[in-house]
């Protein structure tokens, strides 16, 4: 048999450092920060009042481990819909004190909020949300509802809400949960 | 031809491209890069993810970047762009780092071996299909493939079982393995089966101390894997159309799942109780069995559906060890999909008019491929009762054990579909219990029952 004119090449995988960076492919232009804005921090166009506090509920896991519990706290108040967004999220994703357990994987900081005229909410969440997520379905579902909740749950404005990962939209964080579109409020996952 | 990772995205350099193809690579003014093959141009626009060759646009899964001097683009460049005008046929298989340029026959040989009882079987499958021979030369099997090639691992057999009836799997050269043959070995039968697209060779083993001759196993039926101790003694064939179960094994390769510190994996246990629900199926109702993996490799989630949907599966079982924050929970439970409203009524409007031949027009059902279980879900629910009805006679439960979750591995899957968490490798009594041959036979029993259960009932059209 004539031999075939083919070359097969075998490619071998080296790493080098990279530099991020990205646009999220929704919501109004308008309304994303340039530039992402920490957890602790607030909207650049509206910095909160000193001391002046709001009650929002959070969410941990329950005791049964496999739905959330929700508890009502004082939060940083934020002028807006976004600025409270992201104090909101700021207090959910701190480390949690015992005996709360938080469904948030540990590291994870909040990188932006951005909220489209429609009511979907973008939160746009460090790498530690995915590279530091224990795994499992329930896991997972309580990590997703407890930002989704969260936010659905204190500010009538917002109707669903869409987790990005660094900048980027994921399907999902550990492998089960479709994180390809923004998720409505889901209270069936809380006690 | 070396490869760089950036932000889990492969790239290769152009330069290197342009070396092994005859490629020209010039930067333009404005900033594009054309990369020009015999006249033939394509060109690069930093920043955006697309190529345009001959003025057709196709897609880039990341843009092309720039190191130092040197232009990378991602590797998928080659199969989406520079195959539509190079000479010859490139086909690139990621998983595998192999790039095949021409004609070739490289089928992708994956290896398994079951333990029968004394006996073994080792399966070879080789897809695109490609026969095999197997002679035996002294203390080892010689498997030669009809192909120019072989795409398989390194160590084809990672973990080579204990029993002495083979020491390992080993690559000869480009198109012959071996098999090491141990103390134990006393004979072989071996045979190519056609699977779909695949050529599937079993070689069955026999161990020395049986009483079988030494060439050849006795029994023109060749041995299952182990089945879960109490099967129901015999089920038959109904005159039914249901053919077909996909399994899919969760997680995988680098993916390993619920996150231990120590212990069983879930990647693992799913595809070891995956191995067992496939032989109890297969020896006990005759049914074809689909494994959406059968090794330990990443599969991406709609690949997973894929097999399902181009298959024509008549059922899709996802298998799955879950994770609690709380070390307390355990038992098992079964998923089903869920659709917010707007997503449902999107799939049920998506009929659309189209001509027919000889004039006029038909209404036809359009579902988009994310949506496609939206039409099975009263199917789904129906086998995730019958599955909880039949786990809780062997396995814990748990609080819960049926409910409803936007899992993105059902969404896409065109038929009745559950995801079975079959209980928590973070309890500690379940995460010694999950590993062992009782809790898994009991999990294939329950899975077994539930599946004869449905296939009873089960219907053409969907209903129970």
């Amino acid at each position: 048999m004539a031999r075939r004119a083919a070359i097969a090449g075998t490619i071998t995988a080296i790493l080098f450092l990279a530099v991020l960076v990205f646009l999220a492919k929704r919501g109004p232009a308008s309304a994303r920060p340039s530039t992402p804005v920490a957890a602790t921090g607030a909207s650049p166009a509206a910095p909160p009042l000193p001391g002046r506090k709001i009650k929002a509920r959070l969410f941990y896991v329950a005791d049964d481990g496999g739905r959330l519990t929700s508890i009502e706290r004082d939060v940083a108040y934020g002028e807006g819909v976004e600025a409270q967004a992201r104090e909101i999220i700021a207090a959910q994703i701190a480390q949690a004190a015992e005996p709360l357990v938080s469904a948030i994987p540990r590291g994870t900081t909040l990188r932006a909020v951005f909220i489209t005229k429609s009511g979907d909410a973008y939160v746009d969440l460090s790498r530690e949300a995915k590279n530091a997520h224990p795994g499992g379905t329930i896991n997972e579902l309580l990590t997703v509802y407890t930002i989704v909740n969260a936010l659905t749950a204190n500010l009538p404005a917002v109707t669903a809400v869409q987790l990005l990962v660094d900048g980027k939209e994921v399907d999902t964080l550990a492998g089960h949960v479709d994180l390809r579109r923004p998720l409505a409020k889901n209270l069936t996952w809380v006690q | 031809m070396p490869l760089a990772l950036v932000n889990d995205q492969e790239f290769v350099a152009l330069d290197d491209l342009a070396g092994a193809f005859q490629l020209t690579v010039r930067e333009e003014s404005l900033g594009a890069v054309t990369v020009s093959y015999k006249g033939k141009t394509i060109v690069l626009t930093p920043d955006q993810a697309l190529a345009s060759v001959g003025g057709r646009l196709v897609s880039l899964p990341a843009p092309p970047s720039r190191n130092g001097r040197r232009w990378l683009v991602p590797v998928e460049f080659i199969s989406r762009a520079l195959s539509l005008v190079y000479d010859a046929k490139l086909e690139l298989r990621k998983p595998s780092h192999l790039l095949i340029v021409g004609d070739m026959r490289v089928p992708r040989v994956t290896v398994r071996y079951d333990a029968l009882g004394a006996a073994g079987r080792l399966t070879l499958d080789a897809t695109p299909r490609a026969p095999a021979t197997v002679t035996q030369e002294n203390e080892h099997l010689t498997i030669k493939f009809d192909a120019d090639a072989l795409d398989v691992p390194a160590a084809p057999l990672p973990s080579p079982p204990s029993t002495g009836l083979i020491l390992g799997v080993r690559n000869v050269d480009a198109t012959t393995m071996a098999v090491d043959l141990g103390p134990r070995f006393a004979g072989f039968r071996a045979a190519n089966q056609p699977v779909d697209a695949t050529m599937r060779l079993v070689i069955d083993l026999v161990a020395a101390q049986t009483d079988a001759p030494a060439t050849a196993p006795p029994s023109p039926d060749p041995p299952q894997p182990t089945p879960p101790p109490d099967l129901p003694p015999s089920f038959g064939q109904t005159a039914s159309a249901f053919r077909t179960i996909a399994i899919d094994p969760g997680h995988g390769g680098d993916d390993e799942g619920v996150k231990i510190p120590e212990g069983a994996k879930e990647k693992d246990l799913t595809l070891a109780i995956a191995r067992r629900f496939k032989g109890a199926i297969e020896a006990r109702l005759g049914l074809r069995v689909l494994l959406t993996r059968d090794d330990d490799r990443s599969v991406p989630v709609d690949e997973r559906t894929s097999v399902a949907n181009n298959n024509k599966a008549d059922l899709f079982v996802s298998l799955h060890v879950n994770g609690s924050m709380r070390p307390a929970t355990q038992g098992a439970s079964v998923y089903i999909a869920a659709f917010d409203r707007d997503a449902a009524q999107a799939a049920a409007n998506h009929g659309e008019r189209v001509p027919t031949f000889g004039g006029g027009s038909r209404e036809i059902e359009l579902v988009p491929w994310d949506l496609a279980q939206t039409r099975h879900l009263d199917q789904s629910s129906a086998f995730a009762d019958m599955l909880e009805a039949a786990l809780r006679g062997h396995v814990p439960l748990a609080a819960k054990p049926v409910d409803r979750a936007p899992l993105r591995v059902l969404e896409s899957a065109n038929m009745p579909a559950i995801l079975v968490e079959m209980g928590y490798l973070t309890n500690p009594e379940q995460a010694k219990t999950i590993p062992s041959d009782a809790f898994q036979n009991a999990v294939v029993q329950a899975l077994f029952e539930a599946v004869v259960k449905y296939r009873d009932t089960w219907s053409p059209g969907g209903t129970h």
